[in-house]
């Protein structure tokens, strides 16, 4: 397996970093989104917790089981909706979706850790995979307006 | 039996997948097709596609006589009385879903049992589910022992004189356990119960003889003896499905037809309402030729040293875990310490190597398991015991991957 291998854009290094160490893993006291979600055809599943303030995304945790793809995808995701608005977030699922469909995305937002994910695009049978977590996250989003 | 003839007869096989030789080790899911199942299917469509049971033409009569002939070839592959207790199905879990809902909701009331195993498929789990809810019946499980079998103690204690129906895999999709059906049928029939045998993961590997069960229904999947999709079959026996209603009505399956009132059509049509699977049952029975023609025996036999084969290979890798028992079907199911086995599906199939990953549609047995999910490789008459050396050498370097990137 060389080091430019499809496999190995998949397995990141940063990705493996949030996988090992996600990052907001807990789940929230006096939550206002509060979303459990699951991938039925593979056992993966998460549960979303937000407290929305102002518009704001004030804080956010995960609790979840899944592949390395699943869990460090919603570590990532937390990571880059902490602090911004509604529609930021939002705005960020739908560059995610983009992305991992392998269609041209919105490259004038920093997506940080994120771009480490755009290998999943070439593995179809993962994509649901990174994308539960977004999921999750939109659907809360939606429920609480 | 001779692999390398065998490969042949399979064109899938030979390709590369991402640049690797194909290993395809997904057999409990479906299996691959032979070139005779694949010529039968052609041939019914260029030749002599028609309807059954109705032209007077010449090619309703071939259609015919193909269809019903292939309800003989599954009458004998099974070794049923007659083909009159042979159903052709969209696949098991339509025939299981059939049992459940016209002799489960007909024979079934408060206070009755309905008995099932931890190892179920959710295609012999949910039907029971639901016709437990709807008949106010109660859903009982027999526990497994640590390595995944059952014992005969716990049928006993678990199948009583208020039990009506024991349904039970014949070979378990996850675990490879061999339940001891023969023994499961004669408590079920002392306590005055049906027994329900799903044969999805049996049938296309050993040879079923349901008189000698006395199995009272029993259900398989053409996909997975190298037939096609869309096929399976469910048998019952005579005087059961005699007394049972119909699921589907409509054409085919009635006799006279009045504003008010029908008739049925005698066994089995009255099942098999709607143009039937006909090119299906087709390829069905071509499959069970080419299974048939290379023997059931020698399949089983080959497929034993193979996970037992497998078993020795696997169980040498470090922080390996395999689930089941050691006398087991031709499966292996497993978790690498610390990698998840969609990973591990991922890495495997970069070399080439197609594995299961997932639940498995067994969620309770995940949970039995203390698991979300497992890998799982499943072998048949075409696999060898090299593409195992494969699996092997692909799951070290997966565990030195993960080992690594970690």
């Amino acid at each position: 397996m060389s080091s430019n291998s499809p496999l190995d854009m998949l397995y990141r290094q940063v990705i493996m970093d949030h996988y090992k160490n996600p990052r907001n893993r807990g789940v929230l006291e006096g939550n206002s989104v509060d979303i459990n979600m699951n991938n039925p055809t593979c056992g993966d599943r998460i549960h979303l917790t937000m407290k929305v303030e102002d518009g704001k995304i004030a804080d956010v945790k995960f609790e979840g089981e899944g592949c390395s793809i699943s869990m460090s995808s919603a570590s990532m995701m937390t990571q880059a909706i902490k602090g911004k608005t509604v529609e930021e977030a939002l705005k960020l699922a739908t560059i995610f979706s983009d992305m991992m469909q392998g269609k041209e995305y919105d490259d004038d937002i920093d997506l940080g850790d994120i771009e480490a994910l755009q290998g999943v695009s070439k593995f179809p049978a993962r994509i649901k995979c990174a994308t539960l977590a977004w999921k999750a996250m939109e659907k809360g989003l939606h429920q609480h307006h | 039996m001779n692999t390398k003839e065998i490969r042949r007869l399979f064109p899938i096989l030979d390709q590369k997948v991402n640049g690797k030789p194909l290993v395809y080790l997904d057999n409990a899911a479906t299996s691959q097709k032979p070139l005779s199942v694949i010529e039968a299917l052609d041939r019914y469509y260029r030749e002599y596609n028609s309807n059954v049971h109705r032209g007077v033409h010449t090619l309703g009569t071939k259609a015919t006589d193909a269809y019903e002939g292939a309800r003989e070839k599954v009458r004998r592959f099974i070794n049923a009385k007659s083909t009159q207790e042979i159903i052709f199905t969209r696949g098991t879990t339509t025939a299981l879903n059939m049992v459940a809902t016209s002799y489960g909701r007909a024979n079934l009331q408060e206070g009755d049992e309905i008995v099932i195993t931890y190892m179920e498929h959710h295609s012999n789990l949910i039907p029971w589910q639901q016709a437990a809810k709807r008949t106010g019946a109660t859903l009982k499980y027999i526990p497994l022992q640590a390595d995944g079998t059952i014992d005969m103690k716990d049928v006993e204690a678990t199948v009583t004189e208020n039990t009506k129906i024991v349904a039970v895999a014949h070979v378990s999709n996850v675990l490879g356990t061999i339940n001891p059906i023969k023994e499961i049928a004669r408590v079920a029939h002392q306590r005055g119960a049906v027994i329900v045998v799903d044969a999805a993961q049996s049938a296309p590997h050993m040879k079923i003889d349901v008189q000698d069960l006395d199995c009272d229904f029993l259900a398989f999947s053409g996909h997975k003896m190298c037939g096609p999709t869309g096929i399976g079959v469910l048998y019952g026996k005579r005087e059961l499905l005699e007394k049972m209603e119909p699921v589907e009505f409509g054409g085919e399956m009635i006799d006279f037809v009045e504003l008010y009132e029908s008739t049925w059509k005698e066994l089995p049509w009255k099942f098999e309402g709607g143009t039937p699977i006909i090119a299906g049952a087709i390829g069905l029975g071509a499959a069970i030729d080419f299974l048939e023609e290379i023997g059931l025996d020698n399949i089983a036999a080959h497929e034993q040293e193979l996970a037992q084969y497998a078993l020795e290979r696997l169980s040498a890798i470090e922080g390996l875990t395999i689930y089941g028992p050691k006398h087991r079907g031709g499966l292996v199911t497993f978790n690498i310490e610390g990698v998840h086995p969609h990973d591990v599906a991922t890495v495997l199939d970069a070399e080439g190597i197609a594995v299961r990953a997932g639940h498995h549609c067994a969620q309770p047995l995940m949970k039995w398991l203390n698991v979300t999910a497992t890998a799982r490789a499943s072998f048949y008459l075409y696999n060898t015991k090299e593409e195992i050396d494969q699996l092997a050498d692909a799951l070290q370097k997966t565990k030195e991957y993960f080992g690594h990137v970690f």
